[in-house]
């Protein structure tokens, strides 16, 4: 199953462990941790559901390309970090 | 009960209370929210709650709520934008697109009296919001935000247009005021159903000639209303001093305010629509004080005289700035706080005849109340 883990810097103002899911797109993976846990995605995607400007989503080490939809697809036994670009520091 | 501060700041929230007699300095008695990043901080003194928004820079805006001075803060419902129609392009009045996510929070201000758990709240793009239920949800005032002319507005020294000032009129709490940078004064005498841009008069020296005069992109700075006079309004604008005695309906520029008419804030004395105070900087183009020296300037004749205000400020050259929400005065209208863009704290309770500060040096001030309850 993927798995996805958020950045530590991230944990001091929400909860949420590293968690394994299903999905073969970062979209369908984020919106299973979503799922369980709401208050995670307004601090990951902006209120048009597009990844925040200063955040990064890398798949088995890779950025991500779609900021927008987040179609990039992951496989069974990706790792998705998803973590704060340094940028909006 | 003796004053407190509460000081919202760019790495926290911070109250503060003065440890002895008047002239005592004024000390942190209670620190929250601390290294993070907050627009402003509100003490809704008709529901006994505090509200701080944050603005993450990385994971965006967000709001909390304690249920009353001392109670944790818990995280709350911010303000969200609805899904955007894909065909649609937004821009404001320089072609930037706008964005439908909240950006900041730049006003909370409490319904009416007769409006039990409202609260309405502007933001950065310009969306206006209104919540019935002290902050647990919340609902964009659609038919502002999709008025047209709202595309005419644009940022002023933000990128983007914003809401910051909010006045509920005092007689009659469907009557809402909101000042815009840069969108002019809008008003809604229905509750929020219908918004009209009002108030002839404010004029933009740096706009071009046929846009000087247009009420609907001029950058108000901040509004202010006098509670038991609501005919008279204040605002301090990009351009200077103006002020309305007709119930917004037209605005005059005060003139040869010395040192400058430039700055952020105003505040009105809650029972003396003459009387209001301001913040100087030297103009638009160089935000510092005159010649280095820190000032607050106060009329008691609705602008045609000011004093210059500085016993207590700083004696030496000082180049802190006010932001529009870091000036406050309290309900008996004596008492006056101001914050400085860099972690200056001072207080007044002789309407700013005197100042005293805080030995604490404070991060970058975005807004102060007091706590009055």
């Amino acid at each position: 199953m993927p798995r996805v883990v958020f950045a530590q810097v991230l944990q001091r103002h929400v909860d949420c462990p590293p968690k394994d899911v299903t999905g073969s797109t970062v979209r369908a993976a984020l919106g299973a941790v979503f799922e369980d846990n709401p208050r995670v995605r307004g601090y990951v995607l902006d209120d048009q559901a597009q990844l925040r400007k200063h955040m990064t989503i890398f798949v088995d080490g890779r950025a991500i390309r779609d900021r927008t939809t987040l179609s990039d697809a992951v496989q069974s036994n990706s790792e998705i970090y998803v973590l704060q670009a340094l940028s909006g520091g | 009960m003796s004053l407190r501060v509460l000081a919202a700041t760019r790495k926290g929230l911070f109250t503060l209370e003065r440890s002895g007699p008047r002239d005592a300095p004024w000390q942190i008695s209670r620190s929250d929210f601390l290294g993070d990043n907050l627009s402003l901080a509100y003490p809704n003194a008709r529901s006994g709650k505090i509200y701080a928004a944050l603005e993450h820079g990385h994971f965006g805006v967000k709001l909390h709520r304690a249920a009353a001075p001392g109670a944790p803060f818990e995280e709350c419902a911010a303000p969200a934008y609805p899904t955007k129609p894909e065909s649609l392009i937004d821009t404001d009045g320089f072609g930037k697109t706008i964005p439908w996510s909240t950006v900041k929070i730049w006003a909370l201000q409490s319904g009416g009296p007769d409006k039990e758990g409202v609260l309405w709240c502007g933001t950065i793009p310009g969306g206006l919001f209104r919540s019935s239920d002290h902050g647990a949800s919340w609902e964009l005032m659609r038919g502002f935000w999709d008025d047209p002319k709202r595309q005419q507005w644009f940022g002023g020294g933000a990128d983007l247009p914003g809401i910051h000032s909010v006045c509920v009129d005092p007689r009659n709490s469907d009557i809402v005021r909101v000042g815009i940078s840069c969108g002019g004064v809008w008003a809604t005498r229905d509750g929020g159903a219908t918004w009209a841009n009002e108030g002839e008069g404010m004029w933009a020296d740096h706009m071009p000639p046929e846009q000087k005069f247009n009420p609907n992109i001029q950058d108000a700075h901040c509004l202010a209303q006098c509670h038991a006079h609501p005919d008279a309004l204040w605002v301090q604008h990009h351009n200077g001093i103006f002020r309305s005695i007709d119930d917004g309906k037209t605005w005059v520029e005060i003139e040869n305010v010395k040192p400058s008419s430039f700055g952020f804030p105003v505040v009105v004395h809650p029972r003396e629509p003459d009387t209001a105070w301001f913040v100087p900087a030297i103009k638009d183009e160089l935000r510092i004080p005159v010649d280095g020296e820190f000032v607050v300037t106060r009329t008691r004749d609705g602008g045609k005289t000011f004093d210059i205000l500085r016993s207590g400020l700083p004696s030496q050259p000082a180049y802190d700035i006010v932001y529009r929400h870091a000036l406050a005065i309290s309900s008996s209208g004596d008492d006056l706080v101001m914050g400085s863009t860099t972690g200056g704290l001072w207080a007044s309770d002789d309407q700013g005849d005197t100042w005293t500060t805080t030995a604490a040096r404070l991060p970058p001030v975005h807004s102060v109340h007091f706590l009055e309850f």
